[in-house]
């Protein structure tokens, strides 16, 4: 292998999610479901998850568990310090220590933050490898750092990056004239609000493991991206790409920070080479808190104008954001998207820091515009005295970008409203928010929200039938814990009249059909319909093969119950396996998502509703309620989308209540970068929590009609919080996490205000 | 995975399914060589590595082990057990939980030399042969994990709570899993699936 500078961090691509939400490749137009309001035996139902048994007994393989001959353990060295330039690295006597199979230096330029890697080794076990760490002598020239959004801006600040301002100017976007809405406007009113930087923590750490057979590198990875983790492996170690194969069997959540190489695994690859083993490396929670990415920090301040019977004439919003020393999440899509509006400006700005590069997290950027716009929602109806629900309904559109562009393709958020306000009860809230009295408030909210999840055209699956019956569903997806696995058997088998329990279910591995990487509420709507796809064109072979046996037409034979039969006629039926008997060999089906139609938007929607109650002399917040219904087309598996649901919603009441990474400005470290300091929502945490959906099947999104729910969930999730906080107390609490110091505060600053 | 033999190389190999994997590191472990360090008179002994004993899902078995080593890193790196889970390696977040002596401990933060004569318990050990324990059955019926990492510890905790509680309350439930951590945040399953467990196993 050639010697190289590898740079790190590793590029990644900016923004992907918006790539393949507005650039998508063209391809073939996906022919519309034949009958959109089919109703199938098994999709759509409650399907328990194939791979149940593997969890429940400890038995399935993550990453942590895979154990290989000869494998040492390799570990990371990283900076203590925020900015530095490295002097000099030596490794030698950390290669001499017994046990040590080899130590690698892996950054050539300089430290940009406290956590970012220097060098790795590879040893016989943890302990020794630990040992070897601290015998590398690493000497840095410490360099001024800025840690903080605030002090970054400032005049005179530590300059981040060496080519770019700390604060730089991005894309915005404007239609209409703000000014003249502004000036139609009875009330213009301007709200700021604010989102801390947020840790995935994903339970299972990210681990690899890498080994070598000649010039083939063979990676079991931690990873929501198998392809994408293969191809950027490619390009780092300047070797093709079909000398990779990548693996992922289980994998113990990922919420973005998984979503493309990690520097763990070019760390193990390049070890692995170095010292001819396998090599595992697993990073620690401190790693996974500082190294592997977080949700960007926003700065949202929204000036809108509305009129008194509700027309909202014109919004502007000027959104700072911070992504450490890479750029941060854009927050406007809901604001310019989802209500009738003529006229909006936005300005974007990333914010640069010292800090661990952000990585896409559930929902990036929605979740935090979500926050900001549907409590600037709230707050826009209040001034009117209009009821923010009806509010919303006044200015809903079905056209895309505020009314003024294209229709979607379907939106079920009306429905959502309806179903949301029943569950919960709206008319039991406060008419006038903070209505209430007496030391425990209550309040009811609601929110919006939007996301793409349309899914990629080019996705691949096959499916593959052997003489003696079995059958295999292949695709170069991967169970992230969504239920891919399931729903892959679950739409095979509805297609060929079996049980999902008898569909041998292969994917994780890159060497398989290609299928996109499993974020941005991709992977139902790219795999659904190209298993459906391929699955149908099996069915199509064996009835042909029925047919003869079974003395009729093609056309009039169905399959169910592991039986192909004579429509209409059960009783002239020949059992499946006996159909496939008559293959002379095992015989293969290719299935394709194919392209979307033009001249139509493609968005999720989903409505949150929430109770809450406020200590007013503690400022602690108990969720009591939280319902969350989802349009996401058609539902494969309810089983497995409940828990999606649950899921967006108990993260949103964590992002909420509790998440924040802090930094300390002085040494320029987080102080937090574990499971006690970092607080996460827990079982005590949780309240009643109702998942819904509208069930609206999409008519020409793909054959299946389905869009995705990865995201959805999570979206409104940390708004519709705050806004039953806004109904109980009367004041928007304007940023997460909403800590009790924050609620008191602004109980205080109400009071005052009178 | 059956009871009784359950540390073979072979039937590690099995547990990975498909078997696909190549081979394990065969567990040089069962060794005699056991031995303290000679102390003079006066000093604190320091042990490199001491011989125990303890019962580990039904089996009896002896081994070596360092004074640094957590039972976590014994079970799953010698024992090559790897139900239980390192998720934060220091006691927040219940992944590796494993019942010693009926109890629920963090394996992490548990040293293993002072399993000596205990009686251990990991997700390995739930099912009796095939037969999965209705708490599991209960767990893939509800639905109660996503990713599934967190799923051996919530098990193991939830399953000493059902011996000591066989009715519980909803809040009792909760209350009961405050120190396991799901991120995928399914609790509201978890709970479901605990509470049928309950009426399952009701005379």
């Amino acid at each position: 292998m050639t010697k190289k500078d590898y740079k790190y961090p590793l590029e990644e691509s900016d923004l992907w999610y918006e790539k393949f939400a507005s650039e998508q490749p063209k391809h073939p137009q996906e022919s519309p479901p034949a009958d959109p309001q089919k109703t199938f035996k098994i999709i759509g139902q409650y399907t328990k998850r194939i791979d149940g048994e593997k969890i429940v007994t400890g038995k399935a393989p993550y990453t942590q568990d895979i154990k290989l001959r000869g494998m040492l353990t390799g570990k990371i060295l990283r900076s203590p310090h925020a900015k530095a330039e490295i002097v000099s690295v030596d490794l030698s006597a950390a290669e001499n220590l017994p046990g040590v199979y080899g130590a690698i230096r892996m950054n050539q330029g300089n430290i940009q933050y406290a956590g970012q890697l220097v060098a790795a080794v590879a040893a016989k076990d943890e302990k020794t490898a630990e040992k070897a760490m601290g015998l590398i002598q690493v000497e840095y020239k410490p360099l001024p750092f800025v840690v903080n959004e605030d002090k970054a801006s400032e005049e005179g600040a530590p300059q981040v990056h060496d080519k770019r301002p700390n604060v730089e100017e991005r894309r915005g976007y404007s239609r209409g004239n703000v000014e003249d809405g502004f000036q139609k406007a009875d009330f213009v009113i301007e709200r700021t609000y604010k989102t801390a930087i947020e840790i995935h923590h994903p339970t299972e750490t990210h681990s690899s493991i890498a080994m070598w057979r000649g010039n083939r590198l063979t990676i079991w990875d931690s990873t929501q991206a198998i392809h994408a983790v293969r191809d950027g492996l490619a390009r780092v170690l300047q070797i093709p790409a079909t000398r990779i194969t990548v693996i992922k069997k289980y994998m113990g959540g990922g919420f973005g920070s998984k979503l493309s190489l990690n520097e763990q695994t070019v760390a193990a690859a390049l070890l692995a080479q170095k010292t001819g083993r396998p090599v595992k490396i697993l990073l620690s929670r401190k790693e996974n808190s500082l190294c592997v990415g977080n949700r960007p920090s926003t700065f949202q301040t929204y000036k809108g104008g509305v009129k008194k019977d509700g027309t909202i004439t014109a919004l502007r919003l000027l959104s700072h954001t911070s992504g450490g020393i890479r750029g941060g999440d854009r927050t406007s899509e809901p604001m310019i998207d989802v209500y009738k509006c003529e006229n909006a400006h936005v300005e974007d700005y990333n914010i640069y820091m010292n800090t661990g590069p952000a990585k896409a997290t559930r929902a990036p950027g929605l979740v935090q515009g979500t926050l900001g716009f549907e409590g600037f929602m709230d707050e826009l109806a209040n001034e009117i005295g209009m009821d923010p629900l009806t509010f919303r309904k006044l200015n809903y559109t079905t056209k895309n970008r505020g009314g003024t562009g294209i229709p979607y393709s379907s939106k079920g958020l009306d429905k959502a409203y309806e179903m949301g306000a029943k569950e919960i009860g709206w008319h039991k809230r406060n008419r006038v928010p903070g209505a209430g009295t007496g030391r425990i408030r209550r309040g009811i909210g609601m929110a919006g929200g939007i996301w793409w999840g349309a899914g990629v055209p080019g996705t691949l699956s096959d499916i593959k039938i052997h003489p003696d019956g079995s059958v295999e569903a292949i695709c170069g997806t991967q169970d992230i814990g969504c239920g891919t696995r399931t729903y892959m058997a679950t739409i095979t088998a509805e297609t060929l009249g079996l049980s999902p329990k008898d569909i041998t279910v292969k994917l994780g591995n890159s060497d398989y059909p290609w299928a996109p990487i499993s974020g941005g509420s991709l992977t139902t709507p790219s795999v659904a319909p190209a298993t459906r796809d391929a699955a149908l064109k099996a069915a199509e072979y064996l009835k042909e093969l029925a047919a003869s046996k079974l003395k009729v037409p093609a056309s009039q034979v169905d399959c169910a119950d592991k039986k192909f039969f004579a429509s209409g006629n059960p009783e002239n039926a020949v059992p499946f396996q006996d159909v496939c008997s008559g293959l002379s060999h095992e015989t293969v089906f290719h299935g394709e998502r194919k392209g979307l139609p033009d001249g139509y938007a493609y968005n999720t929607f989903g409505a949150h509703f929430a109770e809450v109650e406020v200590d007013t002399l503690t400022g602690k917040i108990r969720v009591i309620k939280m319902v969350a219904v989802q349009d996401s087309g058609r539902i494969i598996n309810k089983q497995t989308a409940e828990s999606q649901v649950i899921g967006g919603v108990t993260q949103g009441l964590s992002t909420a209540l509790f998440e924040q990474r802090i930094m300390d400005n002085e040494t320029g470290r987080m102080v937090n970068p574990n499971l006690r300091d970092y607080k996460i929502a827990t079982s005590m945490d949780i309240p009643k929590i109702v998942p819904l959906f509208v069930d609206l099947i999409d008519p020409r999104i793909n054959i299946l009609g389905t869009k995705g729910l990865g995201e959805p969930p999570r979206i409104p999730s940390s708004a519709v919080i705050a806004n039953a906080v806004y109904n109980a107390i009367g004041v928007h609490i304007r940023e997460i996490p909403m800590t009790p110091d924050k609620v008191l505060q602004a109980i205080k600053d109400k009071e005052v205000a009178r | 995975m059956k009871k009784g033999k359950a540390f073979t190389r072979r039937d590690f190999l099995k547990g990975f399914g498909s078997g696909t994997l190549g081979a394990a590191l065969a567990p040089k472990l069962l060794a005699q060589n056991a031995g303290s360090v000679q102390t003079k008179e006066g000093e604190v002994p320091v042990y490199s590595s001491k011989k125990i004993s303890f019962t580990l899902n039904g089996k009896k078995l002896t081994l070596v082990v360092e004074p640094q080593e957590t039972l976590l890193d014994v079970i799953r790196e010698k024992l090559n057990l790897t139900g239980a889970k390192k998720i934060c390696d220091r006691g927040e977040c219940g992944g590796c939980t494993v019942l010693l002596d009926g109890k629920p401990v963090y394996a992490c933060m548990y040293l293993a030399i002072r399993a000596e004569g205990a009686t251990i318990q990991t997700v390995e050990g739930l099912a009796d042969e095939d037969k999965l324990q209705p708490l599991q059955q209960a767990f893939i019926d509800y639905d109660a994990y996503q990713c599934g990492f967190c799923t051996s510890g919530f098990l193991m905790t939830s399953s000493a709570f059902l011996k000591k509680n066989a009715r519980p309350s909803h809040e009792e439930i909760k209350k009961a899993l405050s120190g396991n951590i799901c991120r995928c945040g399914n609790y509201t399953k978890i709970y479901q699936a605990i509470a049928e467990a309950a009426k399952m196993g009701r005379p």
